[in-house]
């Protein structure tokens, strides 16, 4: 019963959201609204598959958010400049897509390796890229915001805002991307290793796993997750600024260990950040569906709400646990 | 003030030599500090003072421009000492990040005996600032109130999207609600959308399918109004209301020039404004009018008419 309560822990915390979304507001129901908040929760999701590796092997990326907008100006500016050459069409929009996977790939590459190779904690590799990545995209969009060719824009709409099967397309890219995550860290080799290095980085080294190896593929998986996300994004507003992705780092750290994956390393659910993730937006949601809370205090229900959650499933993880 | 005498000192020596002034004139430095380019607003700040320095330099080979940037109010008063120490200035042109944290730091500046103008946020503590050059949030809430309030007839429900919680958006907001008080608009809700493209989408996500009547937006901002926009054209409800943001941002003022339906007008909250405390500062020093006091710029209304002479294509804002 209690080790149900530890898995089932993260989703039962979404029904009692959801039904507190209802009794709130009956609005909440609706079809719009829950397809615009699963469409939402779609980026930082994404993401925070992405993070469940990094996490789960010991590691940390506090760089996701600049990183997402950092590739989403760069890729505005690629298509932008292509327009010229191959028109507003999709082979443009192709060339930017492109361009985004391989400067995650790039970026995710990069930490990995300085962490690993250099010696350097997880944490201030990142927090340095993060202020890189960060002041690049203000550099590039010279302090304002870089803005997608409208005529470019009508042909990538589409991505963010059409429908296949009557589920929006972000949502589906969220489902696949959270399937292949769950294959990965739970049925192969590779996940296998991540759970040994994040319980103990220096047996894992005597088992003769490369643990570098691993955990830079963390990180280069990461960036893909990034990249994947701002490959949706970027069609929702068809902008990048310096104010783009602020705080997703937290955001999707926070979705990870909502899921009940450990800080520490050593222990990743897939299904459990999915979960995280919607619940963040969806607590967001219902602060927006009801005007009975001041605003000033939106911070204050959102840390209630997380640190409840985490708890109730570590109560149950601390009786049960090895 | 050391300076100012012995520049008049010597305009004085020169007059009565008969030499023509602008052959000896003092030099003067005027050190700009401003919040370094983090969203759109200030990099139109950031724009519009690199602007201004090159003309404001090329005008006047006697006076040399330093501008420098911040990241937080600390910074700030970092930057505020290097000036005064290692670059000497004789005025100090800024824009504070917070209001609260940088009235000491300019204080000391002051008591350097440098001419100071402050821009945009006040300091807390009167007699520091020599100019005070500012927009009006007030009557930028009221603006958008009296627009709003003409086009519903008095009669309406409307939603509201803050700023970030500051005495900005609170004096903003009041204007609006004064300006609406005693007519039959309804706000159906307020809610934050922190002058945040994304913010705004999501708020008005939210919004659209709490309400299912909205007749009219107050945005307050162009980066919120982009957002909304989005959300808006989203839920296919464009011919059910009309969006109002601010600031004059280049792809709003655009889609006033152009007639747009959905936002038919913008209120100006200029971050060109540096430009002009930096052109009165520089007159402080050439002109034989005196400049001090406050210098506070109108918020008037953008519309499809007069909407070029607020255009901007080159700015990043």
């Amino acid at each position: 019963m209690a080790i149900d309560l530890k898995t089932w822990g993260p989703f039962i915390a979404l029904v009692v959201l959801a039904i507190l979304g209802v009794l709130i507001n009956p609005a909440f129901l609706g079809l719009d609204n829950l397809s615009n908040m699963l469409t939402r929760s779609a980026f930082i999701g994404i993401i925070a598959i992405g993070a469940t590796f990094v996490i789960t092997a010991g590691g940390l990326d506090l760089s996701v958010g600049s990183m997402a907008a950092f590739i989403a100006g760069v890729m505005i500016i690629i298509m932008n400049s292509l327009v010229e050459q191959f028109g507003a069409g999709l082979t443009t929009v192709l060339f930017g897509v492109g361009a985004s996977l391989i400067l995650g790939m790039g970026a995710g590459f990069i930490n990995g390796v300085v962490t690993t190779k250099g010696k350097i904690e997880a944490f201030i590799v990142t927090l340095g890229t993060m202020g890189i990545y960060r002041s690049l995209v203000t550099y590039l969009a010279d302090g304002g915001t870089l803005t997608l060719d409208w005529n470019v824009r009508d042909i990538y709409r589409p991505v963010y805002y059409d429908s296949l099967l009557g589920i929006p397309i972000p949502v589906w890219v969220f489902l696949v991307v959270a399937i292949i995550g769950y294959i990965l860290l739970n049925f192969t080799r590779f996940g296998r290793y991540c759970f040994a290095i994040g319980s103990n980085e220096k047996v894992a080294e005597y088992s003769a796993i490369h643990v570098d190896r691993v955990k830079t593929l963390t990180y280069v998986l990461q960036g893909i997750c990034v990249a994947l996300a701002t490959i949706i994004y970027v069609p929702r507003l068809g902008s990048a600024s310096g104010a783009t992705g602020v705080l997703w780092e937290l955001e999707a750290i926070a979705a990870v260990i909502i899921g009940g994956t450990v800080l520490k390393g050593g222990h990743g659910r897939i299904w459990g950040t999915v979960v995280g993730a919607i619940m963040l937006t969806m607590i967001g949601n219902i602060l927006n569906l009801t005007d009975a809370i001041s605003n000033y205090l939106n911070g204050t229900v959102q840390g209630i709400i997380i640190i409840v959650a985490v708890y109730l499933q570590r109560a149950s993880w601390r009786k049960t646990g090895p | 003030m050391r300076h100012l005498k012995t520049g008049l000192a010597a305009l004085a020596t020169t007059a009565a030599l008969g030499v023509p002034a602008i052959a000896v004139a003092q030099d003067y430095t005027i050190g700009v500090s401003i919040p370094a380019a983090t969203h759109g607003w200030t990099g139109g700040v950031n724009f519009h003072a690199e602007q201004a320095k090159e003309r404001l330099e090329e005008l006047h080979p006697n006076i040399s421009i330093t501008i420098s940037t911040a990241s937080n109010p600390g910074e700030q008063a970092n930057d505020l000492e290097d000036l005064v120490s290692l670059r000497d200035i004789d005025a100090l042109v800024i824009l504070p990040f917070e209001s609260g944290p940088l009235t000491d730091p300019v204080r000391r500046v002051k008591e350097e005996g440098v001419f100071v103008t402050v821009v945009d946020r006040g300091l807390t503590q009167d007699g520091i600032s020599d100019l005070y050059v500012a927009g009006n949030n007030h009557e930028l809430g009221r603006v958008s109130g009296e627009y709003i309030r003409e086009q519903l007839d008095g009669e309406g429900d409307i939603v509201v999207l803050r700023g970030i919680p500051t005495v900005i958006d609170d004096e903003r907001v009041e204007g609006f609600q004064a300006a609406i008080e005693g007519s039959d608009i309804n706000i159906l809700d307020m809610q934050h959308a922190n002058w945040n493209r994304d913010d705004g989408f999501e708020v008005m996500q939210d919004f659209l399918s709490r309400f299912d009547n909205i007749d009219a937006v107050w945005a307050q901002d162009d980066d919120i109004a982009l957002g909304v926009i989005e959300a808006v054209r989203q839920a296919e409800r464009e011919d059910e209301l009309f969006i109002v943001g601010g600031a004059g941002m280049k792809d709003i003022i655009e889609r006033v020039m152009e007639g747009d339906d959905l936002v038919p007008v913008d209120v100006l909250y200029p971050p060109a404004m540096i430009a002009t405390a930096m052109d009165l500062t520089v007159q402080h020093f050439v002109s034989n009018g005196p400049v001090l006091g406050e210098y506070i710029l109108g918020s008037p209304l953008i519309t499809e008419e007069n909407a070029e002479q607020y255009y901007y294509p080159d700015s990043p804002f």
